[in-house]
């Protein structure tokens, strides 16, 4: 590839109409530890799905124990590879959407590029020594969650500055599901993080609020964490990619603007549905599950607007793998959305809760959901960036789709059926009025359950180890002797022969 | 009538200025002679953009 001199954001030829220059090396950074992030996140799943099925694995050490690495998978997963993508993703499209260089130059991005690895690294090392909030997705201790407040101010900073200084009238919808994530994960992690240090050189500390307060204010944040995180930050990445890959223009722009304010302002009211049948108030959880149900409407439309996209085009999902990565997952995101309002009805929630079937729930979503248009835009960005014209092999990519795809569908199978099961055990009675089954018979009839959701994770990681391949031949500037994909329609294919 | 109480009178109509909110978002969304505005806006992605090389 000889395009491969190309310096980055450099003129190329009278292509480009103006004098726009780009900031990529950052971004390539940011894909780079996305990639390594993700890798190393699904293994962490893969050895923590092993050590349900087989306890052994937790090895006698309370460094390696199930309780203290499954914090380590969830955030690697989450802010390690979901945070690292959306990085990489909200920064080289918010530059291009506004025609600009990022704000603060190359330094202020680099600064948030290395300070939130550290910060990854750190969180990890602590959660495996045993210093943990105890809050689900807000595990890291009072002085990591002001190192990362720092990191984060500084990232809406470059964001926010970029879009105020755009060259671009419009500020196309994918930034506004940008600074939508970003501005509320931001208040989000201030809000849950209101804590007491003990000491002012111990990492214990103390929450604020207590009780109930303190259940709520959690799953306020911990459900938006999931409604900002991994649901704005990725639409914004659907609104800006899918468009891209596809070429042609998003469905209904009209839509794209519903969508984007029922989304946000329904999102937030929805954490009370984690606390049915607790002390959380009854109108409370009426509210959380009322405003869930509203949710299905925004979600769903988003899908259809993303779905649609592809209208007049469906010919290469046969033909572009790397889209069929990106439509995937917006019918993902379609069927985890339908899925979880259901769960959020409290009749549902009394069977479900608990149980398997949320964790399987939640992993539709951030598998196929979440990873999967992930992959869609690294394998879309990596050539980019890299200056190459093609990836190394699309074949590749499709031996990815599949593997990963058939990974999900063992994973959800598996955790529907044990979840189910495992709820409809712990409400049976016997004739008597006494509970059926003891706690440990429902963990051994999972055992089957968990074995074929570790296969699951075992193919998801796969397929990852196959899209490095990938991407590194790709960077290295290979490409692979393959069957082409043939794009012209079959009929003239035909004719042709 | 004090302030405090014209708050509380207002805010007892919530779902009514939220509602009204929403509306005021569809109108400005649908409005026809945002049509030319939005289908610009729609296109900016796949502005030349230097990426084909």
């Amino acid at each position: 590839m000889t395009s491969a001199t190309l310096t980055p954001g450099a003129a190329l030829g009278g292509q480009r109409s103006d004098e726009v220059r780009y900031y990529e090396d950052v971004i390539r950074l940011f894909t780079i530890a996305a990639v390594f992030w993700g890798v190393v996140g699904f293994a962490a799943g893969v050895f923590i799905a092993l050590q349900l099925a087989f306890p052994a694995l937790n090895l006698g050490l309370e460094w390696t124990s199930f309780g203290r690495l499954r914090p380590v998978h969830t955030s690697a997963v989450i802010f390690a590879f979901g945070g690292n993508v959306l990085f990489a993703t909200s920064l080289y499209s918010v530059q291009r959407t506004c025609r600009q260089f990022l704000f603060g130059g190359e330094g202020l991005a680099k600064f948030v590029f290395w300070n939130y690895q550290i910060f990854i690294v750190l969180a990890a090392l602590s959660y495996a020594l045993g210093y943990t909030q105890g809050k689900e997705y807000a595990e890291p201790e009072w002085i990591l969650d002001l190192y990362l407040t720092v990191i984060w101010v500084t990232y809406a900073i470059i964001f926010i500055g970029t879009v105020m200084t755009r060259r671009e009238s419009h500020i196309y919808v994918a930034n506004w599901f940008f600074l939508a994530f970003i501005l509320t994960v931001a208040i989000l992690h201030l809000g849950n993080n209101v804590n007491v240090p003990v000491s002012l050189f111990g990492m214990k500390s103390y929450t604020v609020v207590s009780g109930v307060q303190s259940a709520m204010v959690q799953w306020w944040y911990g459900h938006n964490a999931v409604g900002f995180f991994l649901t704005a930050g990725f639409l914004g990445i659907m609104y800006y990619f899918v468009p891209k890959r596809a070429e042609r223009p998003v469905y209904s722009y009209r839509l794209s603007i519903v969508h984007f304010w029922t989304l946000i302002f329904l999102y937030i009211w929805a954490g009370p549905h984690h606390l049915h049948y607790t002390a959380l108030p009854d109108w409370a959880q009426t509210l959380g599950m009322t405003f869930s149900i509203m949710l299905w409407m925004p979600s769903w439309g988003g899908m259809i607007n993303g779905i649609m996209t592809l209208s007049g085009a469906w010919d290469k999902l046969r033909t572009d793998p790397v889209l069929r990565f990106l439509v995937t997952s917006v019918a993902f995101y379609g069927m985890s959305t339908f899925e979880g309002p259901l769960m959020s009805v409290k009749p549902v929630n009394a069977l479900s809760h608990y149980t398997d079937w949320t964790v399987g729930h939640v992993h539709s979503g951030a598998l196929g959901w979440v990873a999967f248009i992930s992959f869609g835009a690294i394998y879309f960005l990596v050539p980019v960036l890299w200056k190459r014209q093609q990836l190394y092999s699309l074949r590749l990519v499709s031996y990815h789709f599949w593997t990963a795809t058939i990974g999900i569908v063992l994973y959800i199978t598996a955790m529907w059926v044990s979840g189910i099961m495992q709820g409809l055990m712990w409400r049976a009675y016997d004739n008597l009025g006494f509970l059926q089954y003891s706690f440990v018979e429902t963990v051994a009839a999972m055992h089957p359950f968990y074995v074929i959701r570790a296969m699951g994770g075992v193919l998801f990681l796969t397929g990852a180890l196959i899209m490095v391949y990938n991407l590194w031949r790709t960077a290295k500037g290979d490409i692979r002797i393959e069957k082409p994909y043939v794009t012209a329609p079959h009929k003239a294919a035909v004719g042709a022969a | 009538m004090d302030l405090d109480s014209i708050t509380v009178a207002l805010r007892s109509f919530w779902t009514l200025w939220l509602m009204l909110l929403l509306v005021g978002i569809m109108a400005y969304a649908m409005w026809p002679g945002n049509r030319n505005k939005f289908d610009e806006a729609a296109s900016i992605p796949l502005k030349d953009d230097g990426q084909e090389f």
